[in-house]
């Protein structure tokens, strides 16, 4: 069976001073192959922690992950994984960058030079290849750092607010860039951000999550990915659903920060 | 006080003279379009007139105050009297007074001279001499050719005229004379405001001695082989301290054993001053190359275990995840991501470790070697050779910017990613 399957998840971090916190509570999903799923939610709702389990860094306190039909157990290449920022390693050139996956692998030179000629001209570095990573922009920083993950044709590929530091043009930008990479390798996708409009240019399924204990909240299935892979993301944005799916998932947001205050206040 | 009162002189006229000159060049890059430069530090870079100025009243005060010849005659200070001068005094004995004439030759330290003939004169009071090297003073019995000396009730009342007791003195142009308590005139010519030799030599001097050192050796060993024998002290001390305390460091910052057993050790020996391990390394191994290198040893041990320790501690966890999630194995995260990371911290290390090493050779030398540059100034000063001592300071100066800079040259050339991460 291909694709990934999360089946009850928890995660519990006990605090030094006593007491601990429901990071995550019996969360369940199923990814088929393919499909790019976004993730939602205030600060402190588990999305982060999610990830890192899905890739494997941390251990769940309960429940399993089985990716084409075998357990998860710690890191892999199978799930590559793209960070904020600062992932990238600046002893390296922008090639080397790139070819860090199959260079681990001792995948033969010339094998590894065409993958790595090859995605440098897919997201568009083909001229800085032998620059020094900490000359870039830090939008040219987020391509290598997509780059350097397909490199290693991962099966998966999580993405832990990957444009959260860019400014906002280059954001859209790169969302297209991601749209067009999703399309063209047909990699499954989970993306974490803080913007809505993010979440909803960038899933073809939406996972709103809810803080403590961090669980789902509600799912969406939406049509705005498929439709910006051709389409200018302006014009997404100006499709009627699209601000009204805005309007109601900022709502929820809202909402639960509302009550998080309250809980803090009555609790003081 | 007075080359401190010069030295600030020359400060306010250069900043002012500067600042005229360079009002004319008017400066047009982008800083100087900023408005604001007082607390803005990107404003602020050193003024490159200021230092050479800087550099060149060093020299100048330098050859001021030891009359340097290669300063123009009228820069310099004024010196100490040198030349014959001549005082009169008058003594009396009962109710008779008589004077007489002294001539005092002063001559240059270095040069022996007699005291000069001189007549002796008419009258009781027999006319004197005496020779006395610059910079010194000399008492003068002048009653011993007197007629009636001070056994026979003579005293001295004046000296040019000027009446004196004992304990008081007179001024008399070239030269203090004071009476002292028995009432012998104490001669002292003018110092002037020059430095004598053997307090601040001038530059020539130290210049010359270096060539003569260099070619002719000091202590049985040419300068070369001193400062030859410190920087090999320094190197290999260094060397070894790199040697163990870099993978030191790494298992510190990888095992929770290893940064247990050691964070005691090693937070407790940082601390300690290298040279207050001088005395029991000397007690263990002696006096001889095998103790100053161990001291260097545990100078730069530390230093750099801890700098590598940091190294490792300060990579970021997103990095590791990052390589792990690419497919590296444990040996190619460390070969690949915490070794390179953690290099600018252990070159930061080293430059430290090598400036401790070079202080803490000096000074292990200073207190017992062979050879080497802390010896040579040492015994130097023990014979008062004040150019030599000065000569050796400078050039342990220079050794020590020296390294310095070769260790940032290799710092940039090696870790040009230190900071951009």
């Amino acid at each position: 069976m291909s694709g990934l399957s999360i089946q009850n998840l928890s995660m519990r971090f006990d605090l030094p001073g006593g007491g601990a916190v429901q990071a995550l509570q019996n969360v369940s999903l199923d990814l088929k192959a393919g499909e790019l799923l976004s993730v939602l939610g205030p600060s402190g709702c588990g999305k982060t922690t999610l990830l890192n389990i899905v890739a494997g860094f941390l251990a769940p306190t309960d429940g399993r992950m089985i990716l084409n039909g075998h357990e998860i157990n710690g890191p892999d290449a199978e799930r590559g994984m793209v960070f904020q920022q600062g992932a990238l390693f600046e002893w390296m050139s922008v090639r080397e960058n790139v070819g860090f996956g199959p260079s681990m692998k001792g995948m033969p030179k010339r094998d590894k030079a065409e993958i790595v000629n090859h995605l440098l001209d897919v997201v568009g570095l083909q001229d800085f290849k032998e620059k020094a990573v900490y000359e870039l922009s830090g939008g040219m920083q987020q391509r290598v750092a997509l780059a350097r993950c397909l490199a290693n044709d991962p099966d998966v590929i999580l993405m832990d607010e990957p444009l959260g530091a860019l400014d906002a043009l280059t954001r859209e930008k790169m969302q297209s860039l991601v749209l067009k990479l999703w399309k063209e390798t047909g990699k499954t996708i989970i993306l974490i951000t803080h913007s809505v409009e993010e979440a909803l240019l960038l899933g073809e399924r939406l996972l709103v999550m809810a803080p403590r204990p961090g669980r789902i909240h509600k799912e969406y299935r939406l049509p705005f990915a498929e439709m910006g892979v051709d389409a200018d993301l302006r014009e997404v944005k100006k499709h009627p659903e699209f601000a009204v799916r805005r309007e109601e998932i900022l709502g929820m947001i809202w909402d639960m920060e509302e009550e998080i205050m309250g809980r803090t206040e009555a609790a003081t | 006080m007075i080359p401190f009162l010069i030295y600030v002189a020359i400060f306010v006229i250069a900043f002012f003279a500067v600042r005229a000159i360079a009002a004319g060049a008017a400066r047009n890059d982008y800083g100087s379009l900023k408005t604001v430069t007082f607390g803005d530090e990107s404003a602020v870079t050193p003024n490159r007139a200021a230092s050479v100025i800087s550099i060149l009243t060093i020299f100048l005060l330098w050859g001021m105050f030891t009359g340097s010849s290669l300063l123009p005659r009228f820069l310099h200070a004024p010196g100490p009297y040198e030349g014959t001068g001549t005082f009169e005094y008058t003594a009396q004995a009962g109710n008779e007074r008589d004077s007489a004439t002294v001539t005092v030759l002063v001559h240059p330290i270095d040069v022996p001279t007699d005291a000069p003939d001189v007549a002796p004169g008419d009258g009781w009071a027999k006319d004197d001499s005496v020779a006395i090297g610059m910079w010194r003073s000399g008492l003068l019995r002048v009653d011993r050719n007197d007629e009636i000396g001070r056994g026979d009730g003579a005293e001295i009342i004046e000296i040019n005229g000027e009446k004196v007791q004992p304990g008081g003195s007179v001024d008399v142009g070239w030269a203090t004379v004071t009476l002292t308590d028995k009432g012998t005139p104490n001669i002292q010519p003018n110092k002037g405001w020059q430095m004598e030799p053997i307090w601040l030599p001038s530059p020539e001097a130290v210049v010359k001695r270096v060539g003569e050192i260099a070619s002719q050796g000091f202590r049985g060993s040419t300068l070369w082989e001193h400062l030859g024998y410190s920087l090999f002290r320094v190197v290999v001390g260094f060397f070894f301290g790199a040697l163990v305390g870099i993978p030191l460091g790494y298992a510190m910052g990888l095992s929770n054993w290893f940064r247990g057993w050691f964070d005691p050790i090693v937070e407790f020996m940082r601390p300690v001053p290298p040279l207050a391990l001088i005395p029991l390394v000397i007690i263990w191994a002696g006096i001889g190359e095998t103790g100053k290198i161990i001291l260097l040893f545990l100078a730069a041990l530390w230093i750099m275990a801890i700098a590598a320790r940091s190294g490792v501690s300060g990579v970021k966890i997103s990095k590791v995840h990052a390589a792990y999630s690419l497919g590296a194995s444990k040996a190619q995260i460390m070969r690949h991501v915490i070794v390179p990371n953690s290099l600018p911290e252990i070159f930061t290390g080293a430059r430290v470790a090598m400036g401790v090493c070079w202080g803490t050779v000096v000074a292990a030398e200073l207190v017992a070697a062979e050879q080497g540059a802390g010896m040579m100034i040492m015994v130097a000063s023990k014979f008062q050779n004040t150019d030599i001592v000065i000569m050796g300071i400078i050039l342990i100066g220079i050794i020590g910017f020296g390294i310095d800079m070769l260790m940032r040259y290799a710092e940039k050339l090696l870790v040009p990613w230190k900071g951009k991460g």
